[in-house]
């Protein structure tokens, strides 16, 4: 009951009937502790070819393949801007050469070709 | 009604378990795509039900759309996840959790769990919507997070108010922002930390909680256990799971995830052409209402005669007006019923009924208002960012 006045008071339901809140409690979980275990890459992986070890070493190193192969299919400018974003916003530490090769490799495998 | 409601929020609940196991790889099934490269893993992640995998790491899970057709309010197994930086604490004691709170403040605090317990509770029912909710939908297709529909969820909320944290550490008069961080921290030491801000006018507002429960419960880990922030109305950028850092500003913040991340074009409908430049940009903040039918799929095939049609709205806060149906694709309206309204935050259910004809093919649609007068597009809006979509939905269907 509680929980529904304090529901009612905040968004001001003048004209409105008390809405029915499912009755939250408010019992602290008997342990304060949780632990969890993420299942890290799961069945994602980059596609073989030139260039996919550069984007296996840097790119992994922040985040899962599925950040590239879930994107909608991008052209070179697009693959370069994003690896640009990464070098320079996020500051992923990625050699020219290596920068390059890993353009080419996602517009290979995960490119419009355009 | 309320009982069965309850009884399955207390059913989800039940599975929660610390250290639940993920499903083996070999057992995925798939959801397919409705764009290129939409397929997604159905995948049991820790206190999570199979939820459709964007991404494993940093975890990106999308609540399954058939789940908003099942109640108000979105079960704590099925809410949607979202992070942005891969160093997330996978064991966390909440009995040792710390909130620090300070920067221009006349007095700087410490808060534990239990400092958040012992002052008064509020509890609010609000949407929380990823800033890129649909954006797999925008055409042309921007770079980012490819989410159909279901980077949202509804939840009671529970936990104090944020303003009688700020007002305990008593604001400076130069105080402009409050700034949140939380225990996600970047792989690398040069990407920037996860820290989202809002104008101290915001922050002192009503609504604004540090919340510990979710519908009832703990929030799971991947949620933000044991305390986020939550900021009704406002996109979930700004709902800093696992806070442990509230930073009064005396200027506007000027860090990435501000000055960079999540900005929309100051234009109408904050829409651009993909070859626009030039334009003003601005923080993403309120959201724009949407609605949606959640019992009948897009391509769907139906049976002739009268057909229920329910679905869902929402809006930035000022609360529901009025939902429309249409039959026609949007050429006539009609109203549908609004049902129990659980605050001007949350999901509101609404239902209506069609006649349908056998051996033709419909465009269902639904339209929403908000109370502030606030209208869906007709036509999608388009920028870079992917973000804000709140287009007329349409479902076409095949009736025999």
């Amino acid at each position: 009951m509680a929980a529904c006045a304090a529901l009612v008071a905040l968004v001001g339901l003048a004209a409105t009937p008390a809405p029915e809140v499912p009755a939250a409690k408010s019992t602290p979980p008997a342990s304060s502790k949780l632990s969890v275990t993420l299942p890290g890459e799961l069945s994602f992986a980059f596609k073989p070819g030139p260039g996919s070890t550069a984007a296996m070493t840097y790119c992994l190193t922040c985040h899962s393949s599925a950040y590239v192969s879930t994107q909608p299919p991008l052209d070179r400018a697009h693959w370069d801007a994003e690896v640009t974003k990464m070098r320079k916003a996020f500051g992923a530490p990625i050699p020219d050469k290596d920068a390059a090769d890993i353009v080419d490799y996602l517009t290979a495998n995960y490119g419009k070709q355009s | 009604m309320q009982t069965s409601r309850r009884s399955f929020l207390v059913g989800s609940g039940a599975l929660a378990a610390s250290g639940a196991l993920v499903a083996p790889a070999s057992a995925e099934q798939i959801v397919r795509g409705v764009f290129a490269n939409g397929d997604r893993p159905l995948v049991a992640f820790p206190q999570k039900r199979p939820l459709m995998v964007l991404t494993p790491r940093p975890p990106q899970l999308e609540t399954p759309f058939a789940i908003f057709d099942q109640g108000v309010f979105t079960p704590n197994d099925a809410f949607f996840v979202r992070w942005h930086l891969a160093d997330i604490p996978t064991s966390i004691d909440a009995a040792k959790h710390r909130i620090r709170v300070g920067g221009a403040v006349g007095k700087p605090l410490v808060l534990s769990l239990a400092d958040l317990r012992r002052m008064p509770a509020v509890e609010i029912a609000a949407v929380n919507q990823c800033s890129g909710n649909s954006r797999g939908f925008f055409e042309p297709r921007p770079a980012g997070g490819q989410w159909q529909n279901g980077a949202m969820g509804n939840a009671l909320w529970k936990g104090v108010r944020l303003r009688e944290i700020l007002d305990r550490a008593g604001l400076d008069a130069a105080a402009k922002q409050v700034q949140f961080n939380g225990l996600e921290r970047p792989t690398l030491p040069a990407t920037p930390d996860f820290k989202k801000s809002l104008d101290v006018d915001v922050a002192r507002g009503d609504d604004v909680l540090v919340a510990y429960e979710m519908n009832g419960k703990p929030l799971p880990l991947l949620n933000g256990f044991p305390v986020r922030l939550v900021v009704p109305g406002w996109y979930s950028t700004y709902w800093v799971k696992m806070l442990s850092e509230i930073m009064v500003l005396d200027h506007v913040d000027d860090q990435f995830w501000m000055k960079t991340a999540y900005r929309i074009p100051d234009t109408p409908n904050h829409s651009v052409a993909p070859t626009d430049t030039g334009f003003a940009t601005i923080p993403i903040n309120r959201m724009v209402v949407r609605s949606f039918v959640t019992n009948i799929t897009d391509g769907g095939a139906l049976k002739s005669g009268r057909t229920a049609v329910r679905g869902i709205a929402f809006d930035g806060g000022s609360g529901i007006k009025s939902v429309d149906i249409s039959t026609d694709g949007g050429a006539t309206w009609a109203p549908a019923a609004l049902e129990t309204d659980y605050g001007r935050y949350s999901f509101r259910r609404w239902n209506a009924a069609v006649i349908l004809d056998g051996g033709k093919t419909y465009a269902l649609a639904c339209r929403a208002a908000g109370n502030d007068g606030g209208t869906q597009t007709t036509t999608a809006i388009w920028n870079a960012g992917g973000y804000m979509r709140n287009v007329i939905q349409q479902y076409k269907v095949t009736v025999t």
